[in-house]
């Protein structure tokens, strides 16, 4: 009965993904670099979700894989080729590899003492980018591309200027723009290079949800106490569902690089780990379809919200009589502009406490009121795989 | 030789002598009771034998192999299962999903990194799962989450998980507590038709007289940590010593 269900939630999934400058559009969230960060952020929530939706594992720390594939694919662009392959590949390795050092260490413990170590693992991270590794990581300035990287694979650079990242020979950022019922639609490579891969990245956290691994972590989360006595190893099972989600991790901030060709430290500062946990709580922890919502709800606010300003809001109240005008612009102005994260924080607020099972368990609650089951959502789905 | 063979336990919490030189002996296929009044060291007896707890001295073998020292994964992939006192399940999964992960345990091993297959096309699991269910006659409540079960069926779930691993050993600590009368028959009957059916030896924890000598082989009483009496049943039903600890010393 369920069997079509991921079919019909990938296609559904896919579609609104790549029609995502059009549907957009209207928002005012049709423009590039928007787009590719809903994208990119969404891998990176869609990797969270393995670790922390189905183990319940809590971690502070992704924000360190994300500098780590940053890092790793910004070297491949200077030392090998302007392609982002390579640098893809690197990332995914050397964030696993990073994950599987610090999971060792911090899944000996579970619950806060697990969320505190991975937090001063970030942290130990984040400070090492800063100092110690500055010939790595290039300290304060960041690590970019210079026009005297040896990249060994690409043919001489004689234009003067610095090469763009590509996909053998698709510049990411090339844009096709056209107008459509008045709205300024903006296709860029760059953006569906995300999308396509964002699309695969859904697709294998489909499949271990399904899994009878992912059926594993779920049991971690809700009892690991009867999963030892039943003759499993919950460490390997743990671990693996943290390099995993390092893994993606990684992959987002390799893709982070290939879009803008500079990593800095301050993209491993705990605050960026705490987004992350934001953006799956928001969207709705151990659900498919949750994470990348909330990372969307997250970056929108972030990019939207903070660009409106006090001119803005006169505009909006402009036919209001005076004295109510100052009055509206003086009460919202705290919640935009500067002050975005404190609308955002509202609505996290709001919706921790009403739907705790963030913004899918208000989608499935909204399907049940008209009577109709939402098969697609996930949050059912998990429940009976069996079917 | 007995498959399980208990030398000299000895366990301390601070002052108190918890586990005091007990011996043990279960033969194959049989049924061992446990009993004892409240505090006398059977649920830690058993917490010994999963490597929930490190006994201070003493041996345990199982089928001739030491238990001690090894991780209670380990131990229960010798084929070591329990059922405890407050049932342990996962309780966020389907009654059905609780079944299957310990058949798959029992298939796979203590680690199996397996992310591609999907659940659905685990045939052979999802049938030993079903046909599990069905033994323990909760069939039709495959896809209810298992939280929403009542106590005894969540009791009996508990049970049907470490049967579908075929364990040689089953360790049951009060399997009938706090079930109704009617419950309680039916879990009798239930162990019984395993015992004959499956030949799994046995070795049970129970505060209810009617349930010990309606299922044990042999008997052992255990007060303040030492075993006082061993035999069968109807030896220990008459043992002055048994009274002595269930009704107090005042009875000279």
């Amino acid at each position: 009965m369920l069997k079509q269900n991921d079919k019909i939630l990938m296609l559904v999934f896919a579609l609104l993904v790549l029609t995502g400058p059009i549907i957009l559009a209207p928002f005012g969230a049709g423009y590039p670099d928007l787009l590719q960060r809903f994208a990119i952020f969404g891998i990176l929530a869609v990797g969270y979700n393995i670790l922390f939706g189905l183990t319940g594992y809590l971690s502070f720390g992704h924000a360190a894989f994300l500098g780590v594939g940053s890092y790793s694919t910004v070297w491949m662009f200077k030392l090998l080729t302007m392609n982002i392959i390579p640098g893809m590949i690197l990332a995914i390795i050397m964030s696993g590899l990073f994950a599987l050092l610090i999971g060792f260490v911090t899944l000996r413990r579970s619950g806060i003492y697990f969320s505190i170590l991975t937090l001063a693992f970030a942290q130990m991270s984040y400070s090492l980018a800063y100092s110690v590794l500055t010939p790595i990581t290039n300290g304060e300035t960041g690590l970019q591309i210079r026009l005297a990287d040896a990249r060994i694979l690409d043919p001489k650079n004689d234009s003067g200027s610095l090469p763009s990242t590509n996909l053998f020979g698709l510049e990411m950022n090339d844009t096709w723009r056209t107008t459509f019922m008045g709205m300024d639609l903006q296709f860029n490579v760059g953006f569906y290079v995300c999308a396509f891969i964002l699309i695969a990245a859904f697709y294998v956290s489909i499949r271990i949800f399904r899994s009878p691994f992912g059926l594993i972590l779920r049991a971690v989360k809700t009892n690991q106490n009867r999963l030892m006595y039943t003759g499993i190893n919950t460490k390997p099972y743990t671990l693996a569902a943290f390099v995993i989600s390092g893994m993606y991790a990684g992959l987002a901030g390799a893709l982070l690089a290939s879009m803008d060709p500079l990593a800095g430290a301050e993209r491993m500062q705990w605050t960026e780990s705490g987004s992350i946990v934001l953006m799956v709580i928001l969207g709705g922890a151990g659900t498919l379809l949750g994470p990348v919502l909330g990372a969307g709800v997250i970056k929108y606010f972030e990019a939207i919200f903070s660009r409106i300003n006090d001119n803005v809001l006169h505009e909006w109240f402009d036919i209001l009589p005076g004295f109510l005008e100052t009055f509206m612009v003086w009460i919202i102005h705290p919640f935009v502009g500067k002050g975005w994260s404190l609308t955002l924080g509202a609505v996290f607020m709001i919706i921790v406490i009403f739907l705790p099972g963030g913004l899918m368990e208000g989608a499935n609650r909204i399907n049940k009121r008209f009577g109709k089951k939402l098969k697609r959502s996930s949050a059912d789905d998990a429940k009976t795989p069996a079917e | 030789m007995g498959i399980l063979e208990v030398q000299n336990v000895n366990k301390h919490f601070g002052g108190l002598h918890a586990l005091n030189n007990v011996n043990l002996d279960v033969k194959e296929g049989s049924v061992h009771a446990i009993i004892g009044p409240n505090g006398a060291g059977k649920s830690t007896f058993l917490n010994c034998l999963i490597g929930k707890l490190a006994p201070d001295t003493g041996s345990v073998m199982f089928q001739g192999e030491p238990v001690l020292g090894k991780k209670p994964h380990q131990i229960n992939q010798m084929g070591i299962s329990r059922v405890f006192q407050t049932p342990e399940i996962f309780s966020d999964l389907t009654v059905f999903e609780n079944v299957m992960i310990p058949c798959f345990a029992h298939r796979d091993g203590a680690f199996n990194l397996n992310a591609w297959r999907k659940v659905k096309s685990e045939a052979d699991i999802r049938e030993q799962a079903e046909q599990m269910l069905l033994d323990v006659n909760m069939q039709d409540k495959l896809h209810m989450e298992a939280a929403s079960l009542s106590r005894g069926d969540k009791r009996r779930l508990e049970l049907a998980m470490c049967l579908s691993q075929n364990p040689k050993l089953l360790l049951l600590d009060e399997p009938t507590a706090g079930m109704a009368r009617a419950d309680t028959n039916a879990t009798i009957d239930l162990l019984k038709h395993i015992g004959e059916t499956r030949g799994i030896t046995k070795v049970i924890i129970e505060h209810d007289m009617h349930v010990v000598f309606s299922l044990a082989d042999t008997i052992s009483v255990l007060a303040q940590g030492a075993i006082i009496a061993e035999g069968l049943p109807d030896d220990i039903k008459g043992h002055p010593k048994v009274r002595e600890a269930y009704l107090g010393e005042a009875e000279v």
